[in-house]
């Protein structure tokens, strides 16, 4: 007797989990940085996360969603040890994040030793991460630095007519990356880059490298961002240079528009590029600006979801939906959902995302342009967008291999423009 | 001086050629064989007059951190600190009345009470205890920070340059000639000409009663002996307060310059700690004229590294502070004692 009820105990207990299955919550871990330089729009990062799981319902695949956040900064190391402890300890299923360049360079190394968990990237925007020995479960939905820079090259060149161009940026990966999603882009058009300066990370007086930019050039591209990109307007005003202007991605964002004071004046009229504008008149931004205003108290997000917001959003959005298409199935090693995100096609307020097969994502570039609004704050307005833009920059993958990594002197400008 | 020149015939030879050959290359018309091998002559003036300024900048900052530790023995760690407040305080100051110049007194005064309190109340009651003084220095610099955080938040400031300084100015320099074959004068920013003139009149202002009025001769017999100088019946503790208010409200005043032209941020106060301690260490603990040629020094190959080496140019810093204290431990300018 007593023997029949420990066999049906254990019986019970064997079968209960596979039964409940149906009902189980499906954990999914946010790494996000929300200590240094990235925490405001880390946090924004969450709310956004929060945002896409709630306009489901809190649903997915027909089972309920829980979210583990877990804190970075920045650092790659601690990065990896964050995730670590979402996937070992927090038990979580699928990992959103992380946030900064660095950083998903570390998890894609990460993500190798955990096959089984999909890890879906937040918003980090190195070029290597998903072109330099990918990683099978590493998915990324937003555009790379490269693919930032594209399109800005040819608006210039053909709208504004700008045709020979000097260019000043930050001398660390990003300078580099970025610039050359924008240089291939000019270069092609037919633009030609005289000269090329690069200034380290944190220089706060430029007053020499003002000097020595040529005067016989159309526009000077700006690849600073931050406080370097303040310190440069700034003493560039002050020298009473008055060239037009190009902005790097970072070069016209929050950071620098929201600063107080005069040297951001020095932008309006610049064009720049990037994930996103403000104002995209497109049905699904306005709808998805609409549903982040009425989610959250004015007091508790942004006027516009920052660039690390809407990664994020766009990020939770292609795991919802990668749920719903193997509903809720996670069995044998998340294998059906992997294949689900690799070949979904995804509708984001940013427009249609698909994959490569490096799982990088092939999306739409904005092109916008610093302009002084009526309370005399400065914004970004939308003036052109460049769609289906690949990590190839639209090459194939082995003239885009044979180009080489970015760096100071990666792309040739000749090369690419035939010269 | 003379001194100097008697005792080491041969290095004074060298400084001043090397001066000479300076001097020659900022006045003389360039040829354009050198403009082939050094560059264009405006890239070279410009980076020069970068540096100059950048040093004045400097000076001020690094002036008041080296005079109160000439005088109390205390590495004022929160010196940083105060130099960021006061380009907040001056920020705001000349937002609301839309005056520059009037955020300088303000920030002075503003600044030099804080400087007050902390003698009075910090470093007053942990006299000669130099270690504990220094980790309370760091202990308040962090909680400045934080306060500062709170108050003006995370994003840059920079402060309106007035209308009379904006734009550029003609320097009676010859910077080149143009196509047409005349002669082109520098171009240079009118707002830090005028700061790099204020650094010098503060320089020698300070020069002047640090060496001719009374109050100089105790301070400097305080940096000499400050137990004797107590015990003849000085007010040591009045002179102690004077002191620390005027490092203080200089430091504050640097804040609105580098506010002006380069731009505020959390962080800045830690960069400008660190400017100013390598400034003090290359010029020499407690010396006025060593603040100023260790600035000078320090701005100049922040400059022209930027323009001629950008790769290495964060080093160049470093590497002079490592020759001096490898062959002049005590700073260019320094005593030891």
């Amino acid at each position: 007797m007593r023997k029949s009820i420990y066999t049906t105990v254990s019986l019970l207990a064997l079968v209960v989990p596979s039964v409940a299955y149906a009902n189980d919550p499906i954990k999914i871990g946010v790494l996000v940085a929300l200590e240094g330089a990235f925490a405001a729009g880390g946090a924004d990062g969450v709310r956004n996360v929060e945002l896409a799981i709630q306009e489901r319902g809190g649903m997915a695949g027909g089972r309920p969603i829980e979210i583990v956040v877990a804190p970075t900064d920045t650092t790659p190391d601690n990065a990896v040890r964050q995730a670590r402890k979402l996937v070992e300890q927090d038990g979580v299923d699928i990992v959103i994040g992380p946030l900064s360049g660095s950083e998903g360079i570390a998890i894609r190394d990460y993500a190798k030793t955990v096959p089984e968990t999909t890890i879906i990237n937040g918003i980090s925007g190195a070029l290597e991460t998903t072109f330099v020995d990918p990683a099978e479960n590493f998915f990324r939905f937003n555009l790379d630095g490269a693919q930032w820079g594209q399109g800005l090259g040819t608006y210039v060149f053909e709208e504004k007519g700008w045709q020979r161009i000097a260019a000043v940026s930050a001398d660390y990966s990003f300078g580099y990356t970025n610039f050359l999603g924008f240089a291939v882009d000019f270069c092609r058009a037919g633009g030609d880059i005289v000269e090329r300066f690069w200034v380290p990370l944190g220089s706060s007086d430029f007053g020499g490298v003002i000097a020595s930019l040529p005067d016989d050039v159309d526009a000077i591209y700006l690849g600073l961002g931050g406080t370097d990109a303040i310190n440069f307007l700034n003493q560039y005003d002050q020298a009473g240079a008055d060239t037009n202007l190009i902005g790097g991605t970072i070069m016209a964002d929050a950071t620098v528009l929201s600063s107080r004071g005069r040297a951001k004046e020095a932008l309006v009229g610049t064009p720049t590029s990037g994930a996103f504008a403000p104002d995209n008149p497109d049905a699904a931004w306005q709808a998805y600006l609409a549903s982040y205003r009425a989610a959250f108290a004015e007091g508790d997000r942004f006027d516009v979801p920052s660039l690390f917001g809407v990664g994020y959003y766009v990020a939770t959005l292609a795991a919802l939906q990668g749920l719903d298409m193997v509903e809720g199935d996670l069995s044998d090693g998340q294998s059906a959902l992997m294949n689900a995100l690799s070949t979904m096609t995804l509708e984001t307020p940013l427009g249609v995302v698909e994959l490569n097969e490096n799982r990088q994502a092939t999306g739409t570039v904005f092109v916008t342009e610093v302009v002084e609004g009526e309370d005399g704050n400065l914004a970004s307005v939308f003036r052109a967008r460049a769609d289906g833009v690949t990590q190839t920059l639209g090459m194939s993958m082995e003239d885009f291999r044979a180009m080489g990594l970015p760096s100071r002197t990666t792309p040739d400008c000749d090369a690419l423009a035939g010269r | 001086m003379q001194e100097f020149f008697q005792k080491r015939p041969i290095w004074s030879g060298i400084i001043i050629l090397v001066l000479a050959v300076f001097i020659w290359l900022v006045l003389a018309p360039w040829s354009p064989e050198m403009e082939a091998v050094l560059g264009r002559k405006r890239v070279f003036l410009n980076a020069v007059f970068g540096g100059v300024t950048l040093g004045a900048l400097y000076f001020l900052v690094a002036a008041g951190f080296t005079l109160i530790f000439g005088l109390m023995r205390n590495v004022n760690l929160a010196h940083g600190s105060l130099y960021l407040l006061g380009g907040y305080l001056g920020f705001e100051v000349s937002e609301r009345t839309g005056s520059w110049l009037l955020a300088f007194p303000v920030v002075f005064v503003l600044v030099g009470l804080v400087g007050i309190v902390l003698q009075n109340q910090v470093f007053r009651r942990m006299e000669g205890e130099e270690l504990r003084q220094t980790m309370v220095t760091i202990g308040i610099s962090v909680v400045l920070a934080d306060l500062m955080l709170w108050s003006w938040g995370g994003q840059s400031y920079t402060i309106m340059t007035p209308d009379w300084l904006s734009g550029p100015a003609e320097l009676p320099i010859v910077a080149g000639t143009n196509r047409d074959g005349d002669t082109v004068y520098l171009r240079y920013p009118a707002v830090r000409i005028a700061i790099l003139i204020a650094a010098i009149v503060i320089g020698v202002l300070m020069w002047l009663i640090l060496n001719k009025s009374r109050l100089g001769m105790l301070i400097r017999a305080g940096v000499d002996d400050r137990d004797m100088l107590a015990a003849s019946g000085i007010r040591i503790q009045w002179v102690f307060l004077a002191v620390f208010a005027f490092g203080a409200g200089l430091a504050g005043i640097a804040g609105i310059v580098g506010g002006t032209f380069q731009s505020l941020s959390p962080g800045e106060d830690t960069r400008f700690l660190l400017a100013s301690l390598v400034v003090v260490i290359v010029g020499g603990m407690g010396s006025i004229p060593g603040a100023a040629i260790g600035a000078v020094l320090i701005g100049l190959s922040e400059q022209l590294g930027l323009v001629y080496a950008p790769t290495y140019s964060v080093v160049v810093t470093f590497l002079i502070m490592v020759a001096v204290l490898a062959f002049r431990p005590q700073g260019l300018l320094g005593r030891t004692r």
